[in-house]
């Protein structure tokens, strides 16, 4: 029997899912390669978390269908649930139990022995750098700790398809990474994993492909490369010393760049999108020679960034309307240039 | 609650994932089988008794508020009720014992309740084991409350003065058939605990529940002197006959037309209650 399937791993077409009145999911198609992290990005209420819950069958679809694995996850959600692991927005584990309780709990249910259990349990805890924490609580976890024994109870049985519900939300920046490089790994050994976030800069680091999704159908599809291109690989955030030469400082900017740029309510604040062709060395140059010419005409500026367009940005340009979130990702901040 | 990384108060060694620690536990083993239903509902009934050892305080209702029960009612009724508190606790233990633990068993729904709306249940259903399994296994740990309970009450009953004439077997058999029924009568709280928006709604229906089911029965006095209608509720009541069963085997002898009654409601209970509960569970 082959554990590895090649083709896809999920397929959903025209999801359907209300709440009442708000419709969550309202039509998604998604087509998920097998061996690949897949991102769906998305801001808060966007039926991200509806459609991974619909996919690991905890809810049923309204209307639409969705295959995991070629299994339907609802005719035969018995299947699928043998193939998937949930590792939910919020802990997944009891918190009232230790690590190693919560692993070994998990062992057993998923048809280990008493000895086979314990021995997974405490590799997994190894692995993940919980030895000394393993008979604490769960709940006296730090937030990556927690995370962590999280995704381990996840691969507890190396699931064929792994879904991470916003996987670093409310993480710091070093547990972040950790998390990146666990999903990394796994999805080496051969699991696809399908991730939400509201990221960005998270999709883009981890995923090969990455669908964009709004009021619950997919707005936007493609590699990340692909996605920012089409609003512009970066953006150049100016604050000027003096609000009287901004219109100047506005005209020569848009003739170095030849793009469009923004006044912000700040009086002393210019934004422009740069490097439209998704290659970020274009964007540096730009925003360089920016610099440069402004330097030229003498005008003075106190702050400079370069920054990768933002969920916000991504938004604007793919709906006309603004994300519902705060997501203003600039992780490329230069102090810069008097 | 959103505690952060300091919470050992020093410094922890920085954790570094290696690819090669990560590798040796993702290699893919072979699958062992799945567990039988019953392997699986032990396991969560462990993690039931998991949850009592860390949060040893959700004790309280099996232990304190049974022995409240017994000193209450013993002195309150059994001078009126009979010739003395002692006497009457010869007839009132069992009673007071059964409705004690009926009206203990609604906690499951309660705890069913909390326990749902974390994120670990999001986890258990997505589990490829046999799906009543979570809450038979949260029932089994409920057993062992009731069982507790009945203990405790039994305990302060013989320091009161109860003295069964059915001897230690006779008891045993009563806290048996008390435990059977507890077990039926739980899946109403499940599904009750499923349906119901928040803990506090499901005490509500419980209590609405609760009182005329233990009140409006044998528990505290023979139904003889009750009008006609009372009397009537009152023989239908699934708890009368549980207690007139309970009664008669701590006394010695056998109702058997009490306990077959006791146990087609049972089977009821779980008949009704457990299909609707499983039909809940898979479809929210």
């Amino acid at each position: 029997m082959s554990r590895r399937t090649t083709g896809l791993a999920v397929e959903a077409e025209g999801l359907k899912r209300s709440f009442g009145e708000t419709r969550a999911l309202d039509g998604l198609d998604l087509r998920v390669p097998a061996g690949t992290v897949y991102g769906v990005l998305g801001p808060n209420g966007a039926g991200k978390t509806t459609a991974v819950r619909v996919l690991a069958t905890l809810l049923r679809p309204d209307g639409g269908r969705a295959r995991v694995f070629g299994h339907d996850v609802v005719t035969d959600a018995d299947a699928v649930r043998a193939r998937v692991s949930l590792t939910g927005q919020y802990a997944s584990v009891d918190e009232d139990l230790t690590g190693t309780e919560n692993l070994v709990l998990l062992g057993r249910l998923l048809g280990l022995d008493k000895v086979a259990a314990r021995r997974r349990a405490e590799a997994l805890l190894t692995a993940f750098g919980l030895t000394e924490a393993a008979g604490r609580q769960v709940k006296k976890y730090s937030g990556g700790m927690r995370r962590r024994v999280d995704i381990a109870a996840s691969i507890l049985s190396t699931p064929d398809l792994l879904f991470l519900d916003e996987p670093t939300t409310g993480l710091d920046p070093r547990s972040r990474n950790q998390v990146w490089e666990i999903v990394r790994a796994v999805v080496a050994h051969g699991t696809t994993v399908l991730l939400t976030t509201q990221y960005l800069d998270e999709a883009d680091q981890l995923a090969g492909r990455i669908a964009v999704v709004d009021h619950g159908r997919v707005i936007a599809e493609g590699t990340p490369g692909e996605l920012k291109s089409s609003v512009g690989s970066g953006t150049v955030h100016l604050r000027l010393r003096d609000p009287g030469r901004r219109p100047e400082a506005e005209r020569l900017l848009h003739a170095t760049l030849g793009v469009p740029v923004q006044l912000e309510p700040d009086p002393v604040v210019l934004t422009a999108r740069v490097g439209g062709d998704g290659t970020d060395l274009e964007a540096s140059e730009q925003a360089a020679r920016a610099l440069g010419e402004l330097s030229r005409a003498g005008i003075v500026v106190d702050d400079f960034s370069l920054g990768q367009p933002s969920l916000d940005e991504v938004f604007l340009a793919l709906t006309d309307h603004p994300a519902e979130t705060d997501g203003t990702e600039r992780d490329a901040h230069l102090e810069a240039a008097r | 609650m959103t505690d952060t990384t300091t919470t050992t108060g020093r410094a922890p060694a920085v954790y570094v994932p290696s690819a090669e620690a990560l590798a040796t536990v993702l290699a893919p083993g072979a699958r062992p089988p799945r567990p039988s239903p019953l392997s699986a509902s032990l396991t969560f009934g462990w993690r039931a008794l998991l949850k009592i050892k860390h949060v040893p305080e959700q004790l309280f209702d099996v232990t304190a508020f049974p022995i409240i029960m017994v000193l209450m009612f013993t002195y309150l009724f059994g001078g009126a009720l009979a010739d003395s508190p002692r006497d009457y606790l010869q007839f009132f233990l069992p009673g007071i014992m059964v409705s004690s633990v009926v009206m203990i068993t609604m906690y499951t729904g309660v705890g069913l309740n909390a326990d749902i709306e974390k994120g670990v249940f999001d986890r258990i259903r997505t589990l490829p084991v046999w799906r009543p399994a979570a809450l038979v296994g949260m029932i089994f740990g409920d057993l062992l409350r009731y069982v507790l309970a009945a203990t405790v009450m039994l305990a302060v009953g013989l320091v009161l003065g109860f003295r069964p004439d059915g001897g230690p077997l006779g008891v045993l058999a009563g806290i048996g058939l008390l435990v059977v029924f507890s077990f039926a009568f739980s899946w109403v709280w499940t599904f009750f605990g499923l349906v119901l928006r928040s803990e506090k709604s499901v005490m509500g229906v419980s209590m609405m529940v609760l009182f005329p089911l233990t009140f409006l029965s044998n528990v505290f006095v023979d139904p003889a002197t009750m009008p006609g209608w009372l009397q009537a509720f009152v023989k239908a009541n699934p708890v009368t006959h549980l207690v007139s069963a309970v009664r008669a085997a701590m006394a010695g002898t056998t109702d058997m037309s009490a306990i077959s009654w006791m146990l087609v409601w049972s089977a009821v209970f779980v008949g009704v209650f457990g299909t609707l509960t499983m039909y809940r569970y898979n479809r929210r």
